[in-house]
């Protein structure tokens, strides 16, 4: 069972509370983007073996939307942190830089 | 390679079964090929096979990186149907289930077809308009199926409960000529015929990475070692993701774990396969008594082939409210693959952005039912550059906005 600490209300929630929000850190694009742009923003992920960053709902609890860093090969969880954010806080990445030396996501490492 | 028949059978029974055959070779990988199918599940293992029965290309490898059918193939609760609600996929799976009809003879290996009709329950009033919308649907494709009312769902599955409380039957969508077929004889079936046709099945041979020169493929690296080939079809299910990556593309697939799990064997009870798609489950009982359950995928990315606890829970939950009696039933095993998502939740069967290479993935939590028309088709996508069964499933669809929207066809996970 997967349980994730809510970045917002501190709480270790196993799944059931809450509910998954898909591939984070995704550049929106909208009308009068490209082409490439626009498919690469609404269909094209990720989908790595390994490190994974996602967005995650405390659903059943405070309700509020959050970020978590995730192996998808091992089900390992190095954190979680805030959604107001664009790129993963650096002690997330260093946390997963101990564990994963070398990883890399998109652009960043 | 000798056929099985039942005179083999008797021969052997007279000589203590020593004359058996090996049912496919283990060769070493040869340094060339003309074309390399990666992932040795069914719908590789098919595509290979049609590609020398219908157009005669023999120098191919499937390579394998654990063992035959071990993906998802081997995983699966088998069910078997064509009731969908897009033209493209009516194709593609009613040649596929009528594909199934004959297969054991084409095969001359025995993948147990068994056509015991699948029912799809509607458990609300959104249900029985959407059913009675696909039972339209699939009478203009020709995919025969009848939307059924209580009384004959109650007919057919003695123990059903209609009545609800929460969930009552309303009716069903039935499809008399679905049913399910035994796995690991698909893959089994298919890998022998095309070991004989002089195709190299390798398991235990994963390919690491994929070269390019010049924006078109040439070859694979592997674990035991580089093999060129002149075209290359993908066919990794789960691991779509990642090979994709090597050969330089994203894909709009996520990876996700489905489970399933069979009960103690106990006396037939039910010979159709029910589907409960509002409750999120559904069942057949296999040939050795054991009921077959699965239901509804996880919510986020995973490559363990190990998922939730609590969809099981929600799974069996469900289903003891439509059959009372499993509730004193003991689960035997419990397992899961890694299925591989798109949005539209229909397949992909495409050429790719790197040239002589394809792809066919996609299948989700629903392409047992697929494998030989998938293989018909993608076969002549790779021999001919195009098919009519797979051109609407090209993975650039989704930047055209042509989707195939199987959402509510493909409701509960199966
Ligand atoms: C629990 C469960 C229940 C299901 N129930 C049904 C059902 O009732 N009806 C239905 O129609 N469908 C069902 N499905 C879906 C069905 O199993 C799949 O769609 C289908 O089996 C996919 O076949 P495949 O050949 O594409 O993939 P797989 O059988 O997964 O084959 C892919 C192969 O590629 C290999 N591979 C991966 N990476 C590499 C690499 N780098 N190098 C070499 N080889 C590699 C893997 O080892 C694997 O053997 C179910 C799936 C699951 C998990
Ligand atoms: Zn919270």
């Amino acid at each position: 069972m997967l349980i994730l600490e809510c970045p917002y209300c501190g709480l270790h929630a196993d799944e059931t509370e809450l509910a998954p929000g898909g591939e984070a850190h995704l550049k929106r694009f909208g009308p009068g983007s490209s082409d490439d742009d626009f498919e690469g923003y609404l269909f094209m992920r990720e989908n790595p073996k390994g490190v994974h960053f996602e967005r995650w709902r405390h659903a059943n609890g405070c309700g509020k939307w959050f970020h978590a860093a995730r192996d998808t090969n091992t089900l390992e969880v190095f954190g979680t942190y805030s959604a107001q954010t664009t790129e993963p806080p650096q002690d997330i990445k260093d946390k997963i830089s101990a564990r994963r030396p070398g990883w890399t996501w998109r652009e960043f490492a | 390679m000798k056929r099985y028949s039942v005179f083999a059978v008797a021969r052997e029974a007279a000589r203590y079964h020593t004359g058996w055959e090996r049912a496919w070779k283990s060769p070493e990988p040869k340094k060339k090929y003309d074309v390399i199918i990666i992932g040795a599940g069914g719908h590789g293992l098919a595509t290979a096979y049609y590609l020398g029965k219908n157009f005669g290309i023999r120098n191919v490898a499937i390579l394998e990186k654990g063992w035959l059918g071990g993906g998802n193939t081997g995983r699966n609760t088998t069910i078997i149907r064509s009731n969908y609600l897009q033209d493209p996929s009516a194709a593609i799976y009613e040649k596929s289930r009528s594909l199934y009809e004959d297969l054991s003879q084409d095969l001359n290996y025995n993948i147990m077809f068994s056509p015991r009709g699948v029912m799809m329950l509607a458990q609300t009033e959104h249900e029985v308009r959407g059913y009675l919308r696909t039972a339209h649907a699939n009478a203009l494709q020709g995919v025969e199926t009848r939307f059924i009312k209580p009384d004959e769902v109650k007919k057919l599955v003695p123990i059903i409960n209609i009545d609800g409380p929460r969930y009552p039957v309303l009716g069903a969508l039935w499809q008399p000529r679905g049913g399910t077929a035994r796995h690991d004889a698909v893959a089994w079936g298919y890998a022998r015929a095309c070991s004989d046709m002089g195709m190299d099945v390798i398991q235990k041979c994963e390919v690491t990475g994929v070269r390019q020169e010049g924006g078109r493929v040439v070859g694979v690296d592997t674990n035991r070692g580089a093999i060129d080939c002149d075209k290359l079809g993908i066919v990794v299910a789960g691991h779509s993701g990642v090979l994709a990556e090597m050969a330089g593309f994203r894909l709009p697939i996520e990876s996700v774990a489905l489970q399933a799990l069979v009960s103690e064997p106990i006396k037939p009870c039910m010979d159709v396969v029910v589907m409960a798609n509002t409750v999120h489950g559904y069942m057949s009982q296999s040939d050795k008594g054991e009921m077959v359950i699965g239901g509804g995928a996880d919510g986020y990315n995973n490559y363990t082939q190990r998922g939730s606890f609590h969809h099981i829970e929600e799974t069996v939950r469900a289903l003891i409210e439509t059959f009372p009696m499993i509730s004193r039933l003991k689960m035997l095993r419990q397992w899961g693959g890694i299925v591989d998502m798109t949005g539209d939740r229909s397949p992909i069967l495409s050429k790719t952005p790197l040239e002589n290479c394809f792809i066919n993935c996609g299948w989700g939590t629903g392409g047992f039912k697929a494998i030989p028309g998938s293989g018909w088709g993608f076969a002549e996508l790779m021999a001919k550059g195009s098919s009519p069964l797979c051109d609407e499933f090209s993975m650039f669809r989704f930047r055209e906005g042509k989707f195939i929207d199987e959402s509510v066809a493909a409701g509960v996970a199966h």
